[in-house]
């Protein structure tokens, strides 16, 4: 084991954990993080999805020390107190999903969009969102919030 | 540690009667609940008495306890809204405890799009009985007769005088008033009755309108928990070892190099049983690489997948039912003008679950069980647990958590038997996660369906007799019910045998009759597995069992049948049935898609590459009405299919939610669009080698349509039926028929993938 210094939601936590323990594990043993989620353990769907220096990645194939000194935000990172994201608010709007399992890929993937785009166009979200899986088939809502986070987002600045 | 359980007394601090305070934890989270009189029978409570259904806070909040849990489609929040209804409250203050076999009664768990159809009617009832006591308690203590009456937000009143009322909440610890019920049916039908009556749905207004569900904020907020959250103290985590393939049998297991994995503990062996057990997820993972298991070469038992639907038609039935039958259609068919046949096939699919499995099983040495699990079922995995550890069933506690969308029986109860089996061998707490290819692999399957059709039509264009013929394998060789120790693969690796099949088959006229010829036969047939004991091809139910398939056949027949009389498929579809809710969905889907009347397939399509098309299929089932139409673009170059616009129409009754059933229908479309365009179980002679998402693939972001419209039909006048899949239904016919539109070309082997389009193109062109 290695002590690790891995800094998370604007916090510094200190970790004994193989550095290359994928983060998933990391996150939800070690710091008792539940958002992120196994769904594949490949990063093949998206639902272990975090921020990595405002990069969307998957924390089921990054070692620990990959993730070491950078900066990670979990979906329970996003909301400022009770105080949604607007990326966040406009899914809550939509009702998007069915059982959830997924949404820290959706969620975290259109933030990471939208920070780096303001404007996308249909063919730029379908790009961003083409690599996460929804079993539900929740897209339909999928596609509707990240228009309306995007449409509110853009009002705001 | 002792082990102490709670009894059902400790929830409730102060008893006696209806009229009683609570104090609940999240039970369903917390890992030991105490009970200070040390008891340990976890029993279910009996439904006999309202207080095991609903009970009234000191604080106006109603806590209703039901064994139906929540699988993703906002039967929580319809709950809420029903009970919020009978009771004159907001839906906020109705709180909801699902699925937990101490604290709620055996409504069968989920299955069958019947939460709101039947599992929502003793719930209904419970808390129509509850307002008629509040009722007679408030008369009471107001000094008038209890019509005198109302309740507005959980606040009764004198009609005209509002001045003189008293709270639901003030009402807690009145007096002991008689709340038996009167039970009728088990299971999925179980009901209660007693002298309050619900009300009458004209005067509804909670049931009806959207509300947001309660669960899709915490959710997007990160403030949920699933199944895979549960933490228990002392628990260490598991992961599985499987066979090298079908029939292969344990010769031995070594774990040396396990051994120098830090947080490694043991190997569990029982049979063909393997799992590692280690103290944390990561050195789990590890050390399921790293020890060494031999096995017996598998036995080649799988078919070449080629050969899959041939060797069904070779393959002698084990079971055979007749489901329809009307006039005689083999003479019908015979004398006519013209004969068409056509046979459909629809491959092996897998539930393919979004967390691949998940629980947290806590089994003492005096047998009594603690069992977090997602699985739909959580009464029938009380029983099957008790089974496989020999104990009587009052000691075993199942706590559903949710998991993700299960979609029928997906593995998630062969997760839970695995974390018992492995609990139960070395005394703590087991956490037990799935990988990925466990539930790829190894996961039940929705079975492989084919089904021959034929039709005798007259030299005027009449149809004078259809025949339907199915072969499949049965959709509950693994029970839907998982309430069997034989039944899990857990149980079947330790040796345990698999006797508890049953055949269940791919009928057309059970719950859907939808068409009348004046000559009809329905034949339905289900050949035997090809391996019966752990197989990875073992099939149950998955998303409208058998439905998808066989309607992939019926509905793309019916459009086989419009085009030899020369008719628009929807015309043709009402001339043959006389529901006139089916004439509606059909007209509705035809109104708002702007159909164009006229038959398939589509004339003078301009040259190019992409042409496109519009199909249509009807869905009923167990009283549920959809019309979906499908419009289509199709590659003849590449064969890629995508769908551009679904239309959906849909009607069950009463509408509960509108908003919840629209995103629930959309959904469903998605998910049936992907079983139709993608999904196919691949298999060579050993083993299932559709182990993930690049192996299985299914719908991505750029497969949506553009559009989905979805109509609903409102009936509050009719009982609700289901929301849950009947819309699945339709979907692959729907595409299928415009695909068949656009090009002219008729696909009846599902998936239609790019490659199967493509060859079928080129066929045709020569």
């Amino acid at each position: 084991m290695n002590r690790a210094s891995l800094k998370v939601n604007g916090q510094t936590h200190e970790v004994d954990a193989d550095p290359q323990c994928p983060l998933l594990y990391v996150l939800r043993d070690n710091l008792a993080m539940n958002n992120p989620r196994f769904g594949c353990g490949l990063g093949q769907c998206g639902a272990c999805t975090v921020l990595m220096d405002g990069r969307a990645v998957r924390s089921c194939t990054l070692p620990l020390a990959r993730a070491a000194g950078k900066e990670i935000v979990t979906l329970e990172g996003l909301s400022t107190g009770d105080k949604a994201h607007p990326v966040q608010a406009a899914f809550i709007e939509e009702q998007t999903f069915q059982c959830g399992y997924c949404l820290n890929g959706w969620v975290l993937t259109t933030k990471a969009l939208l920070d780096q785009n303001t404007h996308p166009s249909d063919s730029e979200i379908r790009t961003a969102l083409q690599s996460l899986i929804c079993r539900c088939g929740s897209h339909v809502g999928i596609l509707s919030a990240v228009r309306r986070a995007a449409e509110s987002i853009k009002g705001s600045v | 540690m002792t082990p102490r359980r709670v009894s059902r007394r400790d929830f409730v601090k102060e008893s006696g009667g209806l009229i009683i305070g609570f104090s609940l934890v999240n039970s369903a989270i917390l890992p030991r609940l105490l009970a200070a009189d040390g008891s340990t029978s976890v029993a279910t409570p009996s439904p006999a008495r309202l207080d095991s259904w609903l009970r009234l806070g000191k604080d106006g909040t109603i806590r209703v306890f039901t064994g139906k849990p929540e699988i993703g489609m906002g039967v929580e929040t319809a709950f809420k809204q029903i009970v919020a209804e009978e009771l004159n409250v907001m839906p906020n203050q109705v709180e909801i405890t699902m699925g937990d076999t101490a604290l709620t009664m055996d409504q069968g768990g989920v299955g069958g799009s019947t939460s709101i159809m039947m599992g929502a009617k003793p719930l209904r009832n419970a808390a129509a009985n509850a307002r008629y006591l509040l009722a007679q308690l408030a008369a009471n203590r107001l000094g008038v007769s209890a019509d005198q009456l109302e309740v507005k937000n959980g606040i009764v009143s004198v009609q005209g005088d509002p001045t003189k009322n008293v709270s639901y909440a003030d009402l807690v610890g009145g007096t002991d008033l008689n709340d038996a019920l009167k039970v009728t049916g088990e299971g999925f039908s179980l009901n209660v009755e007693g002298p309050g009556k619900p009300k009458d749905p004209s005067q509804y207004t909670i049931v009806g309108h959207s509300i947001p569900r309660v669960d899709i904020a915490p959710k997007v907020m990160g403030r949920w928990q699933y199944v895979v959250d549960v933490r228990v103290p002392g628990m260490v985590h598991a992961r599985v070892i499987r066979p090298s393939g079908v029939g292969a049998t344990l010769v031995r297991v070594d774990d040396a190099a396990a051994k120098q994995i830090p947080g490694y503990q043991q190997t569990v062996v029982k049979g063909n049983f393997v799992g590692v057990v280690a103290a944390n997820e990561w050195a789990a993972v590890q050390a399921a690489k790293a020890v060494k298991v031999t096995w017996t070469a598998p036995k080649q038992i799988f078919p070449d997948q080629n050969d899959l639907y041939k060797q069904m038609r070779a393959t002698a039935p084990k079971a055979s039912k007749e489901t329809l039958k009307h006039g005689d259609a083999d003479a019908a068919i015979a004398s006519a003008a013209k004969k068409i046949e056509a046979r459909y096939e629809f491959p092996f699919q897998s539930h393919a679950t979004m967390g691949p499995g998940c629980a947290v099983a806590d089994v003492h040495l005096d047998g009594v069980t603690t069992v977090w699990s997602g699985g739909q079922k959580p009464h029938d995995l009380q029983k099957g647990f008790a089974e496989l550890l020999r104990v009587d069933r009052d000691k075993v506690r199942v706590i559903w958590v949710e998991d993700a969308g299960s979609y029928g029986r997906p593995g998630f109860e062969d997760a839970a038997a695995d974390a018992v089996i492995l609990s139960q061998a070395i005394g703590k707490p087991v956490r037990v996660q799935w990988m990925r290819h466990d539930m790829h692999a190894w996961g039940p399957k929705g079975p492989a369906v084919l089904c021959d059709m034929s039709a005798g039509v007259s030299a005027s264009g009449e149809v004078t007799g259809v025949k339907f013929t199915s072969i499949a394998f049965s959709g509950g060789e693994i029970l839907f019910r998982p309430d069997a120790a034989g039944n899990y693969l857990g149980g079947q690796l330790t040796g345990i045998p698999n006797t508890t099949g049953v055949d269940e088959f791919a009928q057309w006229g059970s719950n859907a009759p939808p068409y009348s010829f004046p000559n009809i036969l329905a034949m339905a047939h289900v050949v035997p597995a090809f391996y019966d004991v752990s197989s990875p091809l073992r099939t149950t139910h998955l998303r409208d069992p058998e439905g998808p398939a066989t309607s992939f056949a019926v509905e793309c027949f019916m459009d086989e049948l419009a085009v030899a009389a020369a008719l628009d498929p929807i015309e043709f579809r009402i001339q043959h049935i006389e529901e006139k809710r089916a004439h509606a969905v059909l007209r509705a889907a035809a109104e708002k898609a702007g159909w164009d009347s006229r038959p398939s397939p589509k004339k003078g399509a301009a040259g190019g590459d992409v042409v496109s098309g519009r199909g249509v299929a009807l869905g009923t089932r167990n009283g549920t009405y959809v019309g979906t139409i499908a419009e289509v673009e199709v590659n003849r170059k590449t064969g890629v299919v995508r769908v551009t616009r679904f239309v959906c129409v849909h009607d069950c009754g009463l509408i509960i939610n509108p908003e919840a059933i629209r995103t629930t229908v959309a959904a469903n479309l998605i998910q049936s669009m992907s079983r139709t365009l993608h999904e196919e179980v691949t298999f060579d002679r050993n083993n299932v080698t559709s182990v993930d998402w690049r192996s299985y693939p299914i719908s991505r972001a750029f497969d949506i349509p553009e559009q989905v419209n979805i109509v609903l039909i409102d009936h509050p006048e009719i009982p609700p039926t289901g929301a849950g899949e009947p819309s699945s239904r339709p979907t692959p016919a729907a595409i299928a028929n415009a695909v068949f539109d656009a090009t002219g070309v008729r696909i009846r082997r599902g998936p239609l993938t790019p490659g199967r389009v493509k060859a079928a193109l080129l066929k045709q062109q020569t």
